[in-house]
C-alpha cells in the first residue's frame, strides 16, 4: 500500500529535473519523448506504489507541478483499561 | 480667515496641510528647503507622515508608493532636484495615480546658482521623464496664488488621476507677503482610500499597478488612454490671467513672478502711452493657446518675457500661428528682468512695428 | 488533468499556496525564483496576512512576479523598490509590505535606497534575490558575481583590480542598527529549502512585531547565464557561491531573538 501520492500537473513542468535529484524512492522520471503544452518533457511518477508522500518534490519544485497527499497518521491505540 | 504675512515656501506647505495632504517626503535644497522644514513641523504634530529622504530619487518614490496606497501626498524640490525625478515622475506618469510636486526654480543648468529662475519650463512643459506625458503645470505669481494654486493642484491631481506641478521662481519661495489661509480639510481616512488603491487584496481579485507593458500592441492602448486623459484635461482645466487686453495693441506674455513685473510694465507703457496689455498664463500646461491666438488677431506684435534663454516664448509662436510677430527678452543666470529694463524693449518692439499691424496673414 | 481519486487512508499534505497564483511563470526550467516565490507564498498563508499584503516588484527577471503573487503589488523602477515601500508602509502601517529583489535592484542601482531604508528600520520585508549575475539583460556581471567569474560584461572574469570585490550585502545590512533580523539562506537542497522558509518567516514575523527592517539573501542559480543545466547550477553554486557568502543570521536584535525564543 502507498505511503503517499502525487499528482503531477503536467503542463506546468518544465523539464528541470531538480526533483529527480532529491526522490527517496528515486520515481521520479521525465517522461522520454512526450511533450507537454509547452514542449518539455514532464515529469511523471515511474512507480506509484513506491511513493512516500514525504513532498521533497514539491519542496524543490520551482513550478508548482505537485500536490502532495500522504497516508494519514493513524491514531495511537488507547490505555488498555485498567 | 484672516490675512498673515507668510513667507511663499512656508505658504505652499501649509496649504497642501489644509488641503489634506497626508504625506510628503522631500530632500533639502536651496530655494526651497523652506517647505520641507515646514512639513517636518507641522505634520508630525497632525499626526500625519513626513520622512526625509535620503535624496530626491529615493523621495519621488516614496511619494510614488504611498500614491499607489491611495494617500494623498506631495514632493517639492528645486531645478536639480527635479531632474533627479524625472524617473520617477514618468513611472508615476504611467501609473494613473495622483501626485503633487512643487519646483521652486534656481539658476542652472547644472549646479547653477540658488537665484530665481525660470529655466525649467520646458522640463516641467513638454516632458514628464520619458515617454509621451504632460502634467498639469501651475504658476503663481504671488504667494496667494501659490496657496490657491497648490490647494487646485490636489484636486485636479485626484480629479485627473494625474501629476500636478506648481512652478515658482527662487524668489516666490523666499519672498514675505500678506496671504489668507485656508481653513483646514477633514482628513480622509484609510477606510475610505480609493478602490483602485493598493489596499490589500481583500474580498476582491489583486490589484496590479505597473508601467510595464511588453506587448507594443498593449502600451499603445495605455498611451492612447492617456493621451485621451490630457486632452480631457486640456479641454477644461486650461488657466490664465489678463490685463488691459480689451484695446491693447500690443501684449506681454509673461508667467510667475516675471508675470507681476509686467503687470508694473503695461502701468508705465500705458502711462506713455502704448497701448499694451498682459496675458499671464496660470496653467503653462495645458497652454492658453486658444485664447493667444484669438489675441494675435487684435494685437501688432507679443513680447514674451521670462528668467530663462526663451522657453515659453516657443509656445507662444505656436499658438499664435504666424499671425502676428512675437518677440522676446529674457535674463538668464538667476536675474530678475525688473520693470525698467522690460520697458525699453517694448517701446523698441512698439517703433518697429509702428505703421499699423502686419504680420504673415495680415487680418485684423 | 484528470480526476484521480484520492485514497480514503490519505490526506493533503502539499498543495498551491493561496497567495501564489494558478499562472504558468515565464521563468527559465529550474529558476529558484519559483521555489522563492513558493516559499515567501507559504509563509503569507501561514501567517494569514495574504489579504493585506503588498509587495513591489523590482527590475529583473522577476519584474513580472506581480503576476504570481496573489496579493496587491506595485512595480518599482530598478534599484527603488525600498523607496516605494517606505512611502507605501509610512502611509498603510497596517499592511504587510515586502520587496523582492535582485541582484543589481538591491546591490547596484538601489544600494542607496537599501541601505536607507534599513538604517531608518523601515516595518517592511526584503526578500533579495543574490544569483551572481545579472539576468533578465543577458548576464552580465552583478555586484555579487565571484571572483574570476566569466560573464557578458566581464568575458576574461571579474578581475577585483577593477571592478572591486563582490558584495556582501547581508553583512553590510546587518551592521545597521535599523535591521532587526537579516540572514544569508539557499535553496539549493532540502535543508536549505526549509532553512529558508524559516528565515522568511521570521523577517515576516518580524514586521507583524514591529521590530524593524527584516531582509532574507538567498543564494540562488542562474541556470541560462551560468550555460549550465539545472541540477548542475545547483552543484555550481554550493560548490562556488556558498564559500563566499557564508549561510546564517548576519543580524538579530534582541527583539527578534526574544520572539525567536518564545515561541
Amino acid at each position: 500500500m502507498a505511503k503517499g501520492m502525487v499528482i503531477v500537473d503536467e503542463d506546468r513542468c518544465k523539464g528541470c529535473g531538480l526533483c529527480m535529484t532529491v526522490c527517496p524512492a528515486h520515481i521520479l522520471q521525465l517522461a522520454d519523448g512526450r511533450f507537454n503544452a509547452k514542449g518539455y518533457w514532464p515529469i511523471q511518477v515511474t512507480d506509484p506504489p513506491a511513493c512516500t508522500g514525504c513532498a521533497s518534490c514539491a519542496t524543490i519544485c520551482p513550478d508548482v507541478v505537485f500536490t502532495v497527499y500522504r497516508q494519514k497518521r493513524q491514531p495511537k491505540p488507547a490505555a488498555a483499561p485498567a | 480667515m484672516p490675512k498673515e504675512l507668510l513667507e511663499g515656501n512656508a505658504a505652499i506647505a501649509e496649504a497642501a496641510i489644509r488641503a489634506g495632504v497626508e504625506a510628503y517626503f522631500g530632500y533639502p535644497i536651496t530655494p526651497q528647503t523652506e517647505v520641507l522644514e515646514h512639513f517636518s513641523e507641522r505634520l508630525p504634530e497632525l499626526g500625519r507622515v513626513f520622512l526625509q529622504a535620503e535624496s530626491e530619487v529615493a523621495a519621488i518614490n516614496m511619494v510614488y508608493g504611498a500614491a499607489c496606497a491611495g494617500a494623498r501626498v506631495m514632493t517639492s524640490s528645486s531645478s536639480p532636484g527635479i531632474s533627479l525625478m524625472q524617473e520617477g515622475l514618468s513611472y508615476i506618469a504611467c501609473s494613473d495615480v495622483p501626485v503633487v510636486v512643487a519646483n521652486i526654480m534656481r539658476g542652472g543648468p547644472g549646479l547653477g546658482n540658488v537665484a530665481p529662475s525660470q529655466g525649467d519650463y520646458f522640463q516641467a512643459v513638454k516632458t514628464t521623464g520619458h515617454g509621451d506625458f504632460h502634467m498639469i503645470v501651475l504658476a503663481p505669481a504671488t504667494v496667494q496664488e501659490a496657496i490657491d494654486l497648490v490647494m487646485l493642484a490636489f484636486d485636479l491631481a485626484e480629479k485627473y488621476r494625474t501629476i500636478a506641478m506648481v512652478v515658482a521662481d527662487g524668489s516666490l519661495g523666499q519672498m514675505m507677503e500678506p496671504a489668507e489661509l485656508p481653513p483646514m480639510r477633514p482628513l480622509r481616512p484609510p477606510k475610505d482610500r480609493p478602490a483602485w488603491a493598493l489596499t490589500g487584496a481583500k474580498d476582491r481579485p489583486p490589484s496590479i499597478i505597473t508601467s510595464l507593458f511588453l506587448d507594443p500592441e498593449v502600451l499603445e492602448d495605455v498611451n492612447l488612454r492617456l493621451q485621451a486623459k490630457l486632452k480631457d484635461i486640456a479641454a477644461h482645466e486650461v488657466r490664465w490671467k489678463e490685463h488691459s487686453t480689451e484695446d491693447a495693441d500690443l501684449l506681454l506674455v509673461a508667467f510667475g513672478t516675471v508675470g507681476r513685473i509686467c503687470q508694473t510694465v503695461v502701468r508705465d507703457a500705458r502711462a506713455k502711452g502704448i497701448k499694451v496689455g498682459l496675458l499671464r498664463p496660470v496653467s503653462l500646461w495645458p497652454f492658453p493657446s486658444a485664447r493667444l491666438n484669438e489675441l494675435a488677431r487684435q494685437v501688432r506684435g507679443m513680447l514674451a518675457v521670462e528668467m530663462n534663454a526663451g522657453q515659453m516664448v516657443e509656445d507662444v509662436r505656436l499658438a499664435v500661428e504666424g499671425r502676428c510677430p512675437v518677440r522676446f527678452y529674457g535674463r538668464l543666470g538667476g536675474i530678475v528682468p525688473l520693470a525698467d529694463e522690460i520697458l525699453p524693449e517694448l517701446e523698441k518692439l512698439d517703433a518697429e512695428l509702428a505703421g499699423g499691424k502686419e504680420g504673415c496673414h495680415g487680418n485684423s | 488533468m484528470a480526476t484521480v481519486e484520492i485514497p480514503a487512508d490519505m490526506e493533503l499534505v502539499y498543495k498551491r499556496p493561496e497567495s501564489l497564483t494558478t499562472a504558468h511563470t515565464h521563468y527559465c526550467p529550474g529558476c529558484t525564483h519559483g521555489v522563492i516565490h513558493r516559499l515567501i507564498a507559504e509563509v503569507l498563508d501561514e501567517l494569514g496576512v495574504r489579504e493585506r499584503t503588498i509587495g513591489i516588484a523590482p527590475v529583473g527577471c522577476s519584474v513580472l512576479a506581480y503576476y504570481y503573487f496573489n496579493v496587491d503589488m506595485a512595480e518599482a523602477a530598478h534599484g527603488r523598490a525600498p523607496a516605494m515601500a517606505t512611502g507605501i508602509k509610512r502611509v498603510s502601517p497596517d499592511k504587510v509590505v515586502f520587496t523582492y529583489q535582485g541582484d543589481g535592484d538591491l546591490a547596484a542601482i538601489g544600494t542607496a535606497e537599501i541601505i536607507q531604508a534599513a538604517n531608518r528600520g523601515e516595518m517592511f520585508t526584503t526578500i533579495f534575490v543574490n544569483n551572481a549575475i545579472y539576468g533578465m539583460t543577458g548576464g552580465q556581471m552583478a555586484p555579487t558575481t565571484l571572483p574570476g567569474q566569466v560573464t557578458t560584461s566581464s568575458p576574461t572574469g571579474r578581475d577585483v583590480e577593477t571592478a572591486g570585490w563582490p558584495m556582501r550585502m547581508a553583512e553590510l545590512i546587518g551592521i545597521l542598527p535599523g535591521a532587526a533580523y537579516v540572514s544569508r539562506q539557499a535553496v539549493l537542497d532540502i535543508p536549505g529549502i526549509r532553512r529558508t522558509r524559516k528565515a522568511l518567516k521570521l523577517a515576516f514575523q518580524a514586521q507583524l512585531a514591529g521590530l524593524g527592517f527584516a531582509m532574507v539573501e538567498i543564494i540562488s542559480t542562474c541556470s541560462t547565464n551560468w550555460h549550465m543545466g539545472p541540477v548542475e547550477a545547483l552543484e555550481w553554486a554550493k560548490e562556488h557561491m556558498v564559500a563566499y557568502y557564508p549561510l546564517g543570521d548576519t543580524k538579530v536584535s534582541d527583539g527578534v531573538r526574544a520572539m525567536m525564543e518564545g515561541k
